[in-house]
């Protein structure tokens, strides 16, 4: 066990089996049809799967619609401030890299007033799961214009259309340096969803996940296309990204994507005249900030006979 | 000590050029309880070094010693210009020293126009002895020339005493390029002056270089014996400062050294910071030495990052802390106002400098402390408190840690740019693993628990941490019942800001009224915080000599206060807060009674103790002087109080 605060751990035997009940908390209260139910469920089918120890595992969000998440897992939780999430993930995982942490974001979390700390945490590489749940709106507080919503598109602060072409997340990522993962999903394809979670959550280092998803209140309409006309959306498959062949039959565009090439992933990401889900790009040799910044454990003793070298320097 | 010494200069200097033995000048000592003396140098030219030895050398001796920083604002300014004098003034007592004093008696200068930056800023007594590199007095420059002589024509109306002194062409002897050497030049002169030890000077130097090859070391030691023979063979002057008597060990270091130690004996692993000055002199200690210790030092990308890594790595473990300074704490409020609201402990340390916005980047002032008390959106009760010395800055840590986690509460540790830069002994600490932080209780939470079981009374409820099987609940910055629920409802919001408050509450109960330095009654009680505690006491000290009936109060807890403060007040005729950030004046332009500003820790007690508490303040952008404030005493007596 790596630690970075000398955690007593209680050598026990542990047979629990936990199921999908084990990680519900409150039932969530997001509006019906709103893409955070399937995400959530998701989530928590992937922590079945995995059987992650409730007690081991933390869900950190900021402040938004999505960002109740943690108060709907039955799982440690820290629903920060807005935009913050990422910091505060860094922390846990430093100060407790035996801990499983998960992000969860919106669109003006992580793309507006978070874009300084997700821009960093891309480049620390911590392992852990960054999910951007992208509705390309502000729902919370009421239909403001996010980085993401499409050019032209009313809202209340930008009653004329939004002034500006939407910022393409994937693209930003994939132009940080020491990216490891970064992929693209679906709410409405559960199966795709459920997959690329996984492959996110089995890659080390930071997996960034961006979830697109609706907002029934304030854009309803916004992948209407991509939902009733499967021919608009092209997946991009591989061995080492998600496969999805159980969609075979409804999403035919299919294009065979070796995740660990930078610049296809580059090109695949810019061209936005298809919405492209799966894994763009892994790499695994990324230097991990938690792994480089490894630290001895030292009992109060042997950090005091530390402190009194130190001391010897300065003593007169 | 008015004593005339005999005169020494440039032309006995001449005269000193062949290597024949010259036989020293019989060497007239003048004993002195205090002294102080200024190095000054353009940047780069190593005044800082030089006097970092010299302070060291004399605190190894037994001297009391305070050494200030003279920064210029520019990392490299033009060559002999006012604006770049940098260098340290080191202030040696036979007693301990607790503050920088008022004026240098004696000056190594190695331009004039660095020296007459300290002239221009009233830095000199009027009988100093000032050290003068006399290189450009006939430099080939005709315009050096004449700013030499421009300026002796400035300073010639303060009474120094100017020793030139030819340093370059000494240094030429045993280096190329003296630029690089004459510090140790300097470091000589001084080791005759004050009859410093050679050998420990040699060894501070061999300590200084030790990461360099060994002939640095060798040819800076030549450099220092050089020097004293200099002074040998042309001063025939001293100053004899006896050692204090204090004979534990000691420890020589600055306020930000003293924190980041601070924060290793209370056994916090775990600092997030952002660089800003003044105060990332923390981190470059820790950047150092806490690996070793299995410490972990994070450098965010900006100051709001720093607090979030900071909170986090708490919530999931010991305590953490995070050092900043004024602008940077304005970054972190939102999130002190989380860690306040989910109970989170976290160390937050201030080295504050001078403001607003960008300010004084390298100066001292104290101008944060209402900000630290209430810049938080909403309610959001925690701790501020000060520290007054460099030992302080080391156990404040320690405390504040304590604090941090029995009370699950922020502490914001107030220090200052001059504690920051400013060097000190104090006794070496007798380290105690009790100070260490336990590792987090992971044990599994009985049922029916919650993360918010708050003592009706005290407020006082167990911490969850990650890991613990049982816990687990989502901690979070709205408002919130016992089981971290989201909760509007009137009743859950009204009791969960009672109990955040009652814990505030229950912390002041557990402190002591702070002790009067002085008799407990008399006409004026001035009241301080902070690095101005030393300048006050001998400022008082000097007040009481001349017969006023003055004390002083020194706080160390401002927000809650210490208990018993208006008792104490009452025994005074008069009370007065002295201290560094800004106040009106009244008889000032449109100031009146109804809208004078106050002095910030005047803004405090007034509020608190209902007491008409009057203030003196100053934003010079360095540190208070004694002289000053024992004048601002006279001024400030109350009627029939003055003698």
């Amino acid at each position: 066990m790596s630690s970075a605060c000398s955690l007593l751990h209680l050598a026990e035997e542990d047979d629990r089996v936990f199921s999908m009940g084990d990680y519900e908390a409150a039932l969530a209260r997001w509006c019906p049809g709103c893409g955070d139910h399937s995400v959530l469920t998701a989530v928590q089918r992937l922590l079945t799967e995995e059987q992650l120890k409730p007690e081991d595992t933390v869900f950190v969000s900021g402040i938004g619609c999505s960002s109740r998440f943690p108060h709907y897992m039955k799982t440690y939780g820290f629903h920060g401030i807005h935009g913050r999430a990422l910091p505060v993930s860094t922390g846990i995982k430093l100060h407790r890299p035996d801990l499983e942490v998960f992000a969860v974001m919106g669109d003006g979390d992580c793309v507006s007033i978070g874009a300084g700390h997700w821009i960093h945490a891309i480049r620390y590489n911590i392992d852990m799961m960054a999910m951007l749940l992208d509705n390309n709106i502000y729902g919370l507080t009421k239909m403001q214009t996010s980085p993401t919503t499409p050019q032209g598109t009313k809202s209340n602060t930008q009653p004329q259309g939004s002034w500006l072409p939407s910022m393409n997340p994937l693209e930003a990522t994939l132009g940080v340096t020491n990216a490891s993962f970064v992929a693209q999903t679906a709410e409405w394809i559960p199966s795709h969803l459920f997959a690329t979670l996984k492959e996110a959550y089995k890659h080390k280092g930071f997996s960034f996940v961006r979830v697109l998803q609706r907002c029934p209140a304030y854009l309803p309409k916004l992948f209407e296309d991509a939902i009733t006309d499967p021919e608009t959306i092209e997946l991009l498959v591989h061995p080492d990204g998600v496969e999805a062949n159980d969609l075979e039959g409804i999403y035919k565009a299919r294009v065979y994507h070796d995740p660990t090439d930078i610049d296809a992933a580059r090109r695949y990401a810019e061209d936005q005249s298809k919405v492209r889900i799966g894994v763009f790009f892994r790499d695994e040799s990324r230097p991990r900030y938690e792994e480089t910044r490894h630290l001895p454990t030292l009992t109060a003793d042997e950090k005091l006979a530390v402190l009194e070298e130190e001391f010897d320097r300065y003593a007169v | 000590m008015e004593t005339k010494l005999p005169v020494a200069g440039a032309d006995v200097s001449e005269e000193t050029v062949s290597e024949e033995a010259i036989p020293p000048l019989e060497k007239k000592v003048t004993p002195q309880k205090l002294n102080t003396v200024e190095i000054v140098s353009d940047p780069g030219e190593g005044a800082q070094k030089c006097a970092q030895i010299f302070g060291s050398v004399s605190a190894k001796m037994g001297n009391g010693v305070w050494t200030v920083e003279i920064i210029p604002a520019e990392i490299q300014p033009p060559p002999r210009i006012p604006a770049g004098a940098s260098g340290n003034r080191i202030r040696l007592g036979s007693s301990p020293v607790t503050n920088w004093g008022d004026r240098a008696n004696v000056v190594v200068a190695l331009n004039e126009q660095v020296l007459l930056a300290r002239h221009r800023l009233n830095a000199l007594e009027d009988d100093a002895i000032v050290l003068l590199e006399n290189m450009w007095k006939d430099h080939k420059d005709e315009d050096i020339r004449q700013q030499w002589v421009d300026a002796m024509e400035e300073i010639s109306d303060a009474n120094y005493r100017i020793i030139e002194v030819p340093m370059e062409e000494e240094c030429l002897t045993i280096v190329d390029n003296p630029q690089r050497g004459k510090n140790m030049f300097m470091l000589g002169l001084l080791c005759y002056i004050y009859d410093r030890d050679l050998e420990l000077a040699a060894g501070q130097i061999a300590h200084a270089f030790r990461k360099k090859a060994q002939k640095i070391t060798d040819v800076n030691v030549e450099l220092l014996h050089l020097g004293f023979k200099w002074a040998t063979e042309n001063l025939g002057f001293g100053f004899q400062i006896d050692p204090t008597g204090d004979e534990r060990p000691h420890l020589v270091m600055n306020g930000n050294e003293a924190i980041a130690m601070g924060a290793q004996a209370s056994g916090m692993d775990f600092m997030a910071m952002y660089p800003i000055t003044p105060a990332t002199s923390v981190s470059h200690h820790l950047g150092e030495t806490f690996l070793n210790y299995g410490g972990m030092l994070h450098q965010a990308e900006d100051e709001i990052a720093a607090a979030g890594v900071a909170i986090g790595a708490s919530w999931a473990g010991k305590c953490a802390f995070t050092v900043t300074s004024g602008p940077g704490l304005a970054l972190k409020t939102e999130f002190l106002g989380l860690a306040v609201m989910t109970e989170t402990p976290l160390v937050v340390v201030d080295v504050q400098r001078g403001g607003p916005s960008t300010g004084l980047p390298t100066k001292v002032e104290q101008s944060d402390l209402l900000a630290a008390i209430w810049g938080q959106p909403g309610d959001a009760p925690h701790v501020v408190m000060s520290v007054a010395t460099i030992e302080e800055c080391f156990y404040a840590m320690i405390t504040a840690r304590k604090i941090a986690e029995a009370f699950r509460a922020v502490v914001i540790i107030l220090t200052d740019a001059n504690l920051a830069t400013g060097v000190s002994p104090f006794p070496r600490p007798s380290l105690d693993p009790s100070w260490v932080a336990p590792p987090p209780d992971l044990s599994p939470v009985p049922e029916g628990l919650r993360p918010y079981d708050w003592d009706p009374e005290t407020g006082m409820s167990r911490r969850f941490i990650p890991g613990s099987p049982g816990g687990m609940h989502t901690l979070t910055g709205l408002a919130h019942d016992e089981g971290s629920k989201v909760a509007y409802t009137t009743d859950v919001v009204q009791r969960s800001m009672n109990m955040r408050s009652r814990k505030m509450a229950v912390f002041q109960s557990t402190l002591q009224p702070p002790k009067v330095n002085g008799p407990g009654e008399g006409d004026l009680l001035v009241v301080g915080w902070g690095s101005t505690k030393g300048a006050i006491e001998e400022a008082v000290e000097r007040a009481k000599e001349e017969g006023l009936k003055v004390s002083s109060l020194h706080l160390t807890f401002l927000s809650p206060l210490e208990p018993g403060l208006k008792e104490i007040f009452s025994r005074f005729k008069k009370v007065l807060t002295v201290e560094i950030n800004y106040s009106d004046e009244l008889g000032q332009p449109y100031v009146t009674e109804e809208n004078r500003r106050y002095g910030q820790l005047a803004i405090v007690l007034r509020a608190q103790t209902l007491w008409n508490i009057d203030c003196w303040t100053k934003v010079l952008g360095e540190p208070l002087k004694p002289g000053d404030i024992h004048d601002a005493i006279r001024q400030k007596m109350p009627e029939g109080g003055a003698s």
